[in-house]
Parts: C-alpha cells; sequence; structure tokens
C-alpha cells in the first residue's frame, strides 16, 4: 500500500516535470492549446466519474459547472481583475454551493430523472447568464489577461501547467476517494440504493458529498478556460457537446478506477483534435456519438473492463 | 387585457402542439419506462424527412407525415429491439447505460442531420402557412389553427387506441404489471416492442406539425427535450388525459412569459416547470404510482 502510494505520487510529481518541459520546448500554439484542452477534459471525466462513475449518477449537467465556472472567472476578472488562483479558488467554491444545491434538489430523483434534471439546469443558467447585459449577454465578453507571475514567462504557458496542477489534484481525490469508505458507500448506494440505506450507510451525506467533490472540481476546471480564449459566451461556455463528451470520455475509459476517465479522456481528446483539424468538428461529434454507443453497447465496462476481463481469462487458463 | 387574452388563446392553441409531439414520450417513457432522451432527436429527424418531401415532391407536409409514419414505425420496432437486447435483458446497470445510450443516438443523428442539410433553418410551404385569421382583436395565424386541430385529433386518437383497443389496453397491462401479463401467456416483450413502434410512428405527423408551426433546425431537438419530458412528466407518467392538459399548462406559460419578458427567456421556462414538477410533485398531475 505504502509502495503503492510513492508510484502514485512519484508519477504525479513526473508527469508536471514532463508538462513543464514540453511548455518551454513546444513553440506552436496549436499543440498547446490541443494539449491544454486535453488536460481540461481529464479533468472534467475524472470530475464527472466521481458522481456518474461511483455513485451511478449519470450527470447531464458537466456544462453547467464548466460554464458556472467559466463565468465565475470572467466576473471576477472583469469587475476587480483577479489573480488566476482567486479566480480557480472562487469557481470551485461557486462549483462546490451550485453541486450542493443540485444534490438537494435533485435528493428524490434517480436514473433519468437525475439527468433530465441537470440537463434543465443546464439551460437554466445559460439563459440567466444570456439575459445578463453585466457579463456580456448572448454576445460574449472579451477580457484581458492579468500579468504573469514570475516563474512563467507566458500566460499561455502558466494556464497549461495549473490545468496539469488541477489535473493531479483531481486524480488524486479520486483516488483517495475510491481507496477510503466515501468509494465503498457510494458503491453500495449505486449498487441499491435502499439497501445501502438499510444497512447503515449514510447514503444522503455521501451522495451529497460527491455532489459538492464533483462540482467544485469541474467548475475550477473551467476557469481558466476564460483566461485562455480571452473571450467567453454563453453559447460555447454552456455547450452541450461538454456535456455528451466528458459523458463518454468516463464511459468509454471505463469508471470503476479512477485510470478509467484519464484514459478515455487522452484517447477521446487526442481523436477530436485531430479530426477537428483533418476533417471537420461535426465529424468529430459524429465519431464521438458512435463511439460512445459502440462502447455502452459492446464494452459496458469501458477500456479498463476490457483489460480486466482479458486478465481474468489468463488468470482461468 | 387584450394581449392577455391573446396569449392565453395562443398558448391554448401551442400547448395541444406541445401534446402532439409529446405523447409519444408518454408512450415510451411514461408507459414503457424506456429512458428515451432521443425521442426530440427523432422528431427532428421526422420533420427533415419531410423537409425533405415537401422541398423535392412537392407533397403538402402533412400528407408527408403520413408517408412516412410507416417507415418511423419500422424504425422504433428496430430501435427498441436494439435496446431491449443490450440493455434490458442483460439487466444490471440498464438505466446509467441506457440514458448513455440514447443520449449518444441523439448526439449522432443531430451531426447526420447537419451534415446532410446543414446548419441552416428550413422550412415548408404550403396553401395554409403564411395566412392568418382575425377574431376581433386578435390575430390568429392559420399554421397555429391547422397544427391544434392535427394535433388535438392525433393526441385523442392515441388516447382512444390505448383505452379502447385490444393492443392498447395490452400495452396499457404491460405498463401496469408485465409480470402477470408473462403469467396470462401473453409476450411483454412484443407487446413492449409494439408501443415502441407506435411511440415512434407518430412523431410522423408530429414532425409534420412541428416544421408547419416553426422553421426546424438540426440542433432544435435539444429545446425539445425540456418541452416535451416537462410535459411528460407533469402529466403524470403515460397518463393521456394528464398530457393535454400539462402541454397546455406548457404552452400558456411559454407565451405568457414570452410577451412579458421576451423570447430571450424563453428556453428556460419548460425546464423550470420540469425542475419544478420534479422538486414538488414527481409524481406529476394525474400520476400513476
Amino acid at each position: 500500500m505504502k509502495r503503492n502510494a510513492l508510484a502514485f505520487w512519484g508519477a504525479c510529481v513526473l508527469f508536471l516535470a514532463a508538462i513543464l518541459v514540453s511548455t518551454e520546448l513546444v513553440a506552436n500554439e496549436y499543440w498547446f492549446f490541443a494539449g491544454y484542452v486535453i488536460l481540461q477534459f481529464i479533468v472534467l471525466s475524472v470530475a464527472w466519474t466521481i458522481l456518474g462513475g461511483y455513485a451511478g449518477y449519470v450527470n447531464f449537467g458537466t456544462s453547467a459547472f464548466f460554464g458556472v465556472g467559466v463565468y465565475t472567472a470572467v466576473f471576477l476578472v472583469s469587475t476587480f481583475g483577479a489573480p488566476l488562483p482567486l479566480q480557480i479558488a472562487v469557481a470551485a467554491v461557486v462549483g462546490a454551493i451550485l453541486g450542493f444545491a443540485v444534490g438537494l434538489l435533485t435528493l428524490r430523483m434517480q436514473g433519468i430523472f437525475f439527468s433530465i434534471a441537470t440537463i434543465a439546469l443546464t439551460i437554466i443558467i445559460e439563459t440567466t447568464v444570456t439575459n445578463w447585459r453585466e457579463l456580456g449577454g448572448a454576445a460574449g465578453i472579451q477580457i484581458q489577461r492579468p500579468p504573469v507571475s514570475p516563474p512563467f514567462h507566458s500566460y499561455v504557458q502558466m494556464l497549461v501547467f495549473v490545468q496539469a496542477l488541477l489535473v493531479v489534484l483531481s486524480v488524486a481525490i479520486a483516488r483517495y476517494i475510491q481507496n477510503s469508505w466515501i468509494g465503498r458507500g457510494l458503491q453500495a448506494l449505486r449498487d441499491d440504493e435502499l439497501a445501502a440505506e438499510c444497512t447503515g450507510v449514510p447514503t444522503l451525506r455521501l451522495k451529497l458529498t460527491a455532489c459538492v467533490i464533483s462540482g467544485a472540481l469541474m467548475c475550477a476546471a473551467g476557469a481558466p478556460a476564460a483566461m485562455y480564449l480571452q473571450y467567453a459566451d454563453p453559447g460555447s461556455a454552456f455547450n452541450l457537446n461538454y456535456s455528451v463528451s466528458v459523458l463518454a470520455m468516463a464511459l468509454i475509459g471505463g469508471t470503476a478506477h479512477w485510470i478509467g476517465p484519464v484514459i478515455g479522456a487522452i484517447l477521446l481528446g487526442v481523436t477530436q483534435q485531430l479530426l477537428a483539424v483533418t476533417i471537420s468538428s461535426e465529424v468529430n461529434v459524429l465519431v464521438l456519438g458512435i463511439m460512445l454507443v459502440l462502447f455502452v453497447i459492446g464494452a459496458p465496462e469501458g477500456i479498463i473492463g476490457l483489460f480486466r476481463n482479458r486478465r481474468g481469462a489468463e488468470g482461468k487458463t | 387585457m387584450d394581449l392577455l387574452l391573446q396569449s392565453v388563446v395562443t398558448g391554448v392553441l401551442l400547448g395541444c402542439f406541445y401534446a402532439a409531439v409529446s405523447i409519444g414520450l408518454s408512450v415510451s417513457f411514461g408507459l414503457l419506462d424506456v429512458p428515451h432522451v432521443a425521442h426530440p432527436a427523432f422528431l427532428v429527424m421526422a420533420s427533415y424527412a419531410v423537409f425533405f418531401l415537401n422541398d423535392t415532391y412537392e407533397i403538402d407536409p402533412l400528407l408527408a407525415g403520413l408517408l412516412v409514419t410507416p417507415l418511423l414505425f419500422f424504425f422504433g420496432l428496430a430501435a427498441y429491439r436494439l435496446y431491449y437486447e443490450t440493455f434490458e435483458r442483460r439487466g444490471t446497470d440498464a438505466a446509467v447505460r441506457g440514458i448513455a445510450f440514447f443520449f449518444g443516438v441523439a448526439f449522432i443523428i443531430e451531426v447526420l442531420l447537419i451534415l446532410y442539410f446543414g446548419v441552416d433553418q428550413h422550412s415548408v410551404t404550403a396553401s395554409y402557412i403564411g395566412k392568418s385569421w382575425r377574431f376581433g382583436g386578435m390575430r390568429i395565424p392559420l399554421r397555429l389553427m391547422v397544427a391544434f386541430a392535427v394535433a388535438t385529433g392525433l393526441t385523442l386518437l392515441l388516447a382512444v387506441y390505448l383505452s379502447r383497443t385490444f393492443m392498447g389496453r395490452a400495452i396499457r397491462a404491460v405498463a401496469q404489471d408485465e409480470e402477470a401479463v408473462r403469467l396470462m401467456g401473453a409476450n411483454p416483450v412484443r407487446i413492449k416492442q409494439w408501443a415502441f413502434g407506435i411511440a415512434t410512428a407518430v412523431l410522423g405527423v408530429a414532425g409534420a406539425l412541428l416544421i408547419i408551426v416553426a422553421p426546424v433546425d438540426p440542433t432544435l431537438d435539444r429545446a425539445y427535450i425540456g418541452r416535451t419530458f416537462c410535459v411528460v412528466v407533469m402529466a403524470g407518467l403515460g397518463s393521456m388525459t394528464g398530457t393535454l392538459i400539462a402541454a397546455i399548462i406548457l404552452g400558456i406559460s411559454e407565451t405568457i412569459v414570452l410577451t412579458m419578458f421576451g423570447a430571450s427567456w424563453a428556453p428556460a421556462i419548460s425546464f423550470a416547470l420540469l425542475l419544478g414538477v420534479l422538486a414538488v410533485r414527481p409524481q406529476g398531475l394525474l400520476g400513476r404510482r
């Protein structure tokens, strides 16, 4: 167990170092952005898995949390010129509150009702932001990046590194949850909520915890996005494509282990970036949809499930 | 006052139209418990089929809707078969993956429509589109009147089918107690497949109404996720009378908010109503449980 933890944190440090070095070496703006988007999707799909995978509540509202993160950052920058760490911290707090609200509102809902309620929330928040003149309304808003802090020589480089830090943070949280009593409790309520409640699992508290953590991470992931693009509009910040992409990444990777959404996000993220450049962004969504449907039908446990099955089969022979 | 009266009347007409686009979901989700998030995408797809027939062969949109109905029926049969074999029969975890499956299907349909027809709005031509009737101070577009008449007819027809015919009663029996139907020697899966076929087939005419009432674009299904699920959940799952009442409530709320606050708030109304119903009265107005 101890060696396992050491290997995990060692890998995290290596990962951060690799990101830092590659931001120094890579000069092409496009690859920078592609890498950033993939990191962002890793955070989002790991966060999604905490609620959707461990607890079995299919959240279609990823774009709501992401968009709220984006607009929290926009609001802080345009009114106070707040620095990036503050934006992310505030976005995480807002996300936690929103997650708590979603949890409270949807306590009695299960399965599809929860999913539909989260879509509803996305559209309602999007419409509110669209009608919010101070935040640019439907036309969107331009923002100025605050000055960059010393160890980094460009703001974009800092954003990539910060997003990589968020990746490490979200994976560490997911790993902790999975290995602790929280994860086991969530798994119990996923398999049978009533039975879990009857055997003394505090289902309500666990569900709320999962909502809060998942929401906070998603919002935190959204905050730097506004700084990267220096522009935000409700149509793209709250786009349902985020919801379906993140859902697909998590389910394709597999939701039983934190490595699943990471694999899914890297695989689909890279495919998406390549397709968007070589063919078109529509084909990209089409491929995403087809892969989601195929995996849901053919490999319900995702990629990690495929590997586990193979290992199981080898063990038997 | 005149404005209020006009918006209430328009709301009632619009509401009957919403009932027509929701009754399919009322059967597939309300009665059969299929998490059919792709219902609005099927609806928009039917609208595009109607647009295609109207645009290339100049067929009347309502007739075109009837023409695509049999195709949709078989499409529905196939879709349910796939869903049943891959999710319902395997049992475990069907809900989570079933929703993801239909969500994926909805996105595939959306993108295929974009790739084939483009992202622009499309509309149909017919003699009754573009004219309007006057009653005193009110102006009612004729297209809305046509939609109202056909939609009401369609909803009543399906309600009668479900309560009077043998197959309709069988469908409701499956919804009430699947095990009992099995014990009576009937095959519940075949009945459900038939019901899902019917639920998809009514989208032919509903899709025609959709494109008669307003121009259609490939991403319109996202707005209708809110409207259709709002109607079905508010109605109380599977209740046909409830569907009509709930749809009229939605129609009136939409037109009133539209005249008072402007069109930019329109997308949120159905979703807000839906959330409200889910939070306050999850069993709906005329719920079966």
